[in-house]
């Protein structure tokens, strides 16, 4: 869907510091040769099915679906892939991919932990060294997942500066990469930064849609109406909605973290709240002053607490072809506890922004219509999280 | 002819950068003056930005403590507009390209004009982005200067038949801030630059004494400080337009011998 220039419409684009000009078109060319090469692709396939588990399960959610009283409600079940969430898909492909062009050690930005959990088990597999920033904050938040990755050999490195959260992490792992390139491969976790990561991040996503596709023609014998997925930088949500693009039958829905609401500076509700900038090596929406200061955004998931959004959803909003939608703190913990209850699923806090507009979209839709809805992952990590906002102090 | 290319060219440029507003406005315009009464040849003011992803830990903390003063691209502004009164050699603006993009980028590129910048620039704008500045830089006669880093290869003599002003060249790997020693073979990048282009060269990123000035000056047309100057602010805080002043004095000195 990007030109060759990476852009998606107006989106998109290169804007890094000159240092990095030549690693990002040596990334480029690489991937272009690898993505077409049979050898690549079994390798990756393999990975995929007998390391990480796929395909992940498209579970029919028949207790959800009659207590909402609407439309016919599936779970694209990312939670259940090894390491507890989407990002292992992405991760295994561009672990692959530096290994191929010839690099032993990988850098990424991580906001809850899931992603920097993934590239240290892709590191740990594929004897890499790794290093892990991940905002001060948020090492709080994510004891458990600081504790992962460390376990599986990784440096996890704390930012201070600024909120000491993901946008944080992702400016250190930017700083990091100019000073190291021969032997590094930052591995960004996100649809998101300069071309070509929201390109290669997008294709090694595409595979949880091109099997909900296959899952729910062979279980529905037709398309689903609506697919539902969170989105912070908006991986997991591409992933999603990628293969049914050209399906226009079917509605995307990107559900954006709002905080404490879209009326309150405590939201990370981009596309709600922010306009169109230049910040991460892209151009998108950003939460941003009038003077284009980035905001200091807020959510309970920290996974989505970041000022911007991946130029492939800017782009998918600009012509209208999905919708995003902005969901509380409040409203996600209420849908958190909803699944677990319901269904026995303890979803991300990330994932459960998703399950929240499911439960507010499925009632008005008939009980011929399907929603499949992306459980991004596993909500073990945020069940200290959620203990403490509804007051009550556990340990880990 | 530019007059920042005529300010370099044909002499050892000194080069200093400062972040305005840090640690407020007042003082920035005293350490402005003081930097030109010693003998700098072009000022580098730096428009903070919240997130500076190319700067090291110390122009980061210059940036955070200019934005919690308040300091905002406006009130940048009037301050070129009182500097302009009492000084005339070349100023140009350091900052990010949403700094530019958000404010709009014809009103903020007019208003370089306007108030007497000469040039920009944006270390997140590489030569297959300058469209998006280029064509208001033009029109208003506002050099955009290119940077050149030690992993441009192939990529020089294309970057440099197309700067404007002079080169920025990056000296080393990584982000801003001091360095005890650049080990990047500048001597060859620059031959490439003097192959394509008459424009002149500065060579920056952690320069911190005369020494080292004095060796980058020899390769280039001149030396850009940043960090060690902002260490100096962030030391002396109000009291530092002598101090820099001082410091000035010493790399510029460095440079005529």
């Amino acid at each position: 869907m990007s030109n060759p220039n990476g852009r998606f419409g107006i989106h998109g684009g290169q804007y890094i510091p000159e240092t990095l000009m030549n690693a990002v078109i040596e990334l480029e060319e690489a991937y272009n040769h690898y993505k077409n090469d049979p050898e690549f692709n079994k390798e990756l396939s393999t990975l995929f099915n007998e390391y990480a588990g796929r395909p992940s399960r498209l579970y029919y959610a028949e207790k959800m679906t009659k207590d909402l009283g609407g439309a016919k409600i599936y779970l694209k079940r990312e939670d259940l892939n090894h390491t507890g969430a989407h990002k292992i898909n992405n991760v295994l492909g561009q672990a692959l991919l530096a290994k191929k062009m010839g690099k032993t050690r990988l850098i990424a930005e991580t906001g809850a932990g899931q992603h920097g959990v993934a590239t240290a088990t892709a590191a740990a597999l594929m004897g890499m060294e790794c290093v892990v920033f991940m905002g001060e904050e948020d090492t709080k938040r994510q004891a458990l997942n600081v504790y992962r990755m460390r376990l599986l050999g990784a440096e996890v490195i704390p930012v201070k500066s600024g909120t000491a959260t993901l946008k944080d992490a992702v400016s250190e792992a930017m700083r990091e990469w100019t000073s190291r390139i021969s032997d590094t491969h930052y591995c960004l976790g996100s649809v998101m930064g300069p071309h070509p990561f929201p390109t290669i991040v997008r294709d090694f996503q595409a595979v949880i849609s091109k099997e909900i596709k296959e899952q729910i023609l062979e279980k529905e014998g037709r398309l689903p109406d609506a697919v539902i997925a969170c989105v912070g930088g908006g991986s997991n949500a591409i992933g999603s909605f990628y293969n049914f693009i050209e399906d226009e039958g079917v509605k995307l829905i990107g559900c954006e973290a709002a905080g404490r609401g879209v009326d309150t500076y405590e939201t990370a509700a981009t596309i709600a709240t922010g306009r169109l900038g230049i910040f991460h090596g892209m151009k998108s929406y950003f939460c941003q002053d009038k003077y284009g200061q980035i905001a200091p955004v807020y959510s309970i998931s920290a996974g989505l607490d970041y000022p911007g959004v991946g130029p492939e959803h800017a782009y998918l909003h600009d012509i209208g072809r999905a919708e995003y939608v902005p969901i509380t703190d409040e409203e996600a913990v209420e849908a958190f506890e909803y699944l677990a209850k319901t269904e026995g699923i303890i979803p991300a806090i990330e994932s459960a922004h998703a399950v929240a507009y499911a439960r507010k979209l499925a009632p008005t839709m008939s009980n011929d219509q399907i929603i499949v809805i992306t459980v991004s992952g596993r909500g073990d990590k945020d069940c200290a999280a959620i203990a403490r906002y509804r007051g009550e102090d556990i340990n880990e | 002819m530019s007059k920042i290319k005529e300010a370099i060219a044909n002499h050892k440029a000194f080069i200093p950068f400062i972040t305005c507003g840090d640690p407020n406005l007042a003082t920035t315009k005293e350490i402005v003056k003081e930097a030109v009464k010693n003998g700098a040849d072009l000022i580098e003011l730096g428009i903070p930005f919240s997130d500076p992803t190319a700067e090291g830990p110390v122009i980061q903390g210059a940036n955070l403590r200019a934005l919690t003063n308040g300091v905002t691209t406006d009130r940048i502004f009037d301050l070129v507009r009182e500097l302009r009164l009492e000084i005339t050699i070349p100023m140009v603006f350091m900052t990010y390209a949403n700094v530019v993009f958000s404010y709009g980028a014809e009103k903020f590129i007019s208003t370089c004009r306007e108030i007497g910048i000469d040039g920009l620039i944006l270390p997140d704008l590489p030569f297959e982005e300058k469209e998006e500045f280029l064509p208001f830089c033009e029109k208003y006669d506002v050099d955009l200067i290119s940077l050149i880093a030690p992993t441009s290869e192939n990529r020089i003599a294309m970057i440099a038949k197309e700067a404007k002003g002079f080169i920025y060249l990056v000296s080393s790997l990584g982000v801003t801030g001091t360095r005890s020693e650049i080990t990047t073979d500048l001597g060859s990048i620059v031959s490439v630059i003097r192959a394509n282009t008459d424009v002149p060269v500065a060579i920056g990123f952690g320069i911190s004494n005369p020494e080292q000035a004095k060796k980058m000056a020899a390769l280039s047309d001149g030396a850009i400080v940043g960090s060690a100057i902002i260490k100096i602010m962030e030391k002396y805080g109000t009291d530092s337009p002598a101090y820099v002043g001082e410091f000035v004095k010493s790399m510029k000195d460095a440079l005529l011998f």
